[in-house]
């Protein structure tokens, strides 16, 4: 049929055009993976070098304190003993914190999850709104307070006072995506065992905590995800030694003398591991991004 | 009915909903409510957080002096502009791009993750990559547009025309899949035997589009739109890197303002007060967003 044709010829049309706007669209990405394997001379070449052998330099001198100068190591001195850079240990911080604190932020979450999911709570609308609101919160704002409070408490610039901030902010987030999900399992679950003599308490941990698996999963890479790119909280609660990434490399200043490639290796380090998540994520995305109030 | 000796047993409902509340408002109270209550003692008074002086309480002076102060306003005005381009640019780009995803074919899948992935990725790294890419020299940005369309160098993240755009680039580069997941989202709630009907009364394009498709996807649409608006007044990690709030105080949008007010002059009561200006905005509009969440809510 003439017009079932026409249609599927469209239908190409489209896909054709939208690859294109696809390519366009992700080419700063490109570029990003470009420049951290281009020399430092070639990442500043204009016209640009289209073609040119690809080199890993950049990634291993970003660990190497001092190589190639500038970006995310000291200032090249004239020595050829090895010594790791900062970047290593920054990098080694944000999976530390943000591994602990998706871990805290996850299981807490869901047992109030589970109460706000299966029960009526008194107060409940204004609960969750309070929630809520600990994750809409301008962290410019919460943070000012907080850096004066940390130095009290000794807790400035240390692992621990980043995993309960980060642990709080996630907290909001998993709450709530968490209440979706386990609204999606039958109460008959817990209801047979406790006709079986198990205690609701009993019953949550060995007949519904098991089901609840995919779904603190994705809220887990979600946290993840969340706290491998926070930087306000880990620029002002931080200094030296409990720094994580992204604030080490927005500190890389100026741009002419700076070596980009280290940049954009470093940057690469911070990107590639979301891309793998986003594609577990896939199916997820719109239920983590409304807090559960869309299924997708 | 038999009983299961072990670990809980004794637990009664009553407890288990206290147990398990317990522990996230306990930290809810300590690191966000308890703060905000002292920052807002903060906010009536002269403090210098880094200097031996104790807060010295001047009442309402701070918010006086920040409602009659024009620079203030400006900044206002400048966050403003900020957020309404963004997400007006945000909207009608993931739209278009929804409606051209919206059919099916192989590998959808994998095309629309990757329209996705920048919403994920971390926006202090993007926004530094982001100033090598609209460097005014070096900048492979103003490299293409001068080949292409011989567009002359634009200085984007430093001069006063440019730099506040530049930061409404870099944000609708994040946050264009945001609007485009949601209007998808949306699009796949339109039931097909919808379109097959007005197909059979021989439909135009438009009538389509007007009373099937909008009707059906508009409440997510103001959804997404809430949620950008919201979110883009928070706006912070870009502006640090791409234009440091420069030049001037041009692309100062609140966010920034506040940072540079508590940390970089340690004005701590008077930021303070800005600081809770800005939180009313934001607890107003995500009021109003939480009750469209729960009105919208796919049970």
């Amino acid at each position: 049929m003439n017009h079932i044709k026409r249609r599927k010829y469209q239908n190409t049309v489209i896909i054709v055009i939208l690859i294109v706007i696809l390519c366009i669209y992700l080419f700063p990405i490109y570029w990003m993976f470009a420049t951290a394997t281009k020399t430092k001379l070639d990442a500043f070449s204009l016209p640009p070098k289209w073609i040119y052998r690809p080199i890993i330099d950049n990634f291993k001198n970003i660990f190497i304190a001092g190589a190639g100068g500038g970006a995310l190591g000291e200032v090249k001195i004239a020595t050829k003993r090895f010594t790791w850079s900062l970047f290593p240990h920054q990098l080694l911080n944000s999976i530390i914190v943000g591994f602990i604190s998706t871990g805290l932020a996850v299981f807490i979450g869901s047992l109030s999850a589970y109460v706000f999911s299966r029960f009526k709570v008194k107060g409940e609308g204004d609960l969750l709104f309070i929630i809520l609101s600990s994750r809409m919160l301008p962290p410019i704002v919460i943070v000012i307070p907080l850096a004066i409070m940390y130095r009290v408490l000794n807790l400035y610039d240390t692992q621990i006072g980043l995993i309960i901030m980060y642990t709080v902010f996630n907290l909001a987030f998993a709450v709530w995506i968490m209440r979706s999900f386990i609204d999606e399992i039958p109460k008959e679950y817990e209801e047979a065992a406790m006709v079986d003599g198990y205690s609701r308490f009993q019953a949550f941990f060995k007949f519904v905590l098991p089901e609840m698996g995919p779904g603190m999963a994705a809220t887990a890479i979600f946290s993840l995800i969340m706290a491998w790119n926070e930087f306000t909280f880990a620029l002002l609660l931080t200094g030296e030694r409990a720094r994580t990434a992204p604030p080490a490399i927005a500190h890389q200043l100026g741009t002419a003398g700076v070596n980009w490639g280290q940049i954009a290796a470093g940057s690469v380090i911070m990107v590639v591991p979301v891309i793998v998540f986003t594609f577990i994520l896939r199916k997820n995305l719109i239920r983590g991004f409304t807090f559960g109030a869309i299924k997708g | 009915m038999k009983k299961h000796k072990s670990f809980g047993r004794g637990v009664s409902e009553r407890a288990l909903k206290i147990w398990f509340l317990v522990p996230t408002f306990a930290l809810l109270l300590f690191m966000i409510i308890f703060p905000l209550i002292w920052s807002l003692y903060l906010s009536f008074t002269k403090y210098n957080a880094v200097a031996a002086a104790p807060p010295l309480f001047v009442g309402f002076d701070n918010y006086a002096r920040i409602l009659s102060d024009p620079d203030v306003w400006e900044r206002f005005i400048i966050t403003g502009k900020f957020v309404g381009l963004s997400v007006l640019f945000e909207f009608f780009i993931g739209f278009g791009l929804a409606l051209l995803l919206n059919r099916e074919f192989k590998g959808k899948g994998i095309l629309t993750t990757l329209f996705l992935l920048p919403m994920m990725f971390s926006p202090v790294v993007i926004g530094k990559f982001f100033s090598f890419i609209l460097d005014t020299n070096w900048g492979i940005a103003n490299y293409i547009l001068g080949a292409l369309f011989g567009i002359p160098k634009i200085a984007w993240a430093t001069s006063y025309e440019w730099a506040l755009y530049s930061l409404v680039i870099t944000d609708v580069w994040i946050w264009t899949p945001f609007m485009l997941l949601l209007t998808l989202a949306g699009l796949s709630t339109v039931p097909g035997y919808l379109y097959e009907a007005a197909e059979v009364d021989r439909a135009s394009g438009w009538f389509k589009f007007r009373y099937i498709t909008l009707p059906h996807i508009t409440p997510l649409l103001i959804l997404a739109l809430l949620f950008r608006t919201m979110d883009a007044f928070r706006f912070f990690d870009v502006v640090y890197v791409l234009t440091g709030g420069g030049p001037g105080s041009s692309t100062q949008i609140l966010p920034y303002y506040i940072y540079k007010e508590a940390f970089q002059y340690w004005h701590t009561g008077y930021s303070c007060s800005i600081a809770y200006i800005f939180l009313i905005i934001i607890i107003a509009l995500s009021n109003i967003y939480v009750n469209y969440l729960n009105r919208v809510r796919t049970a």
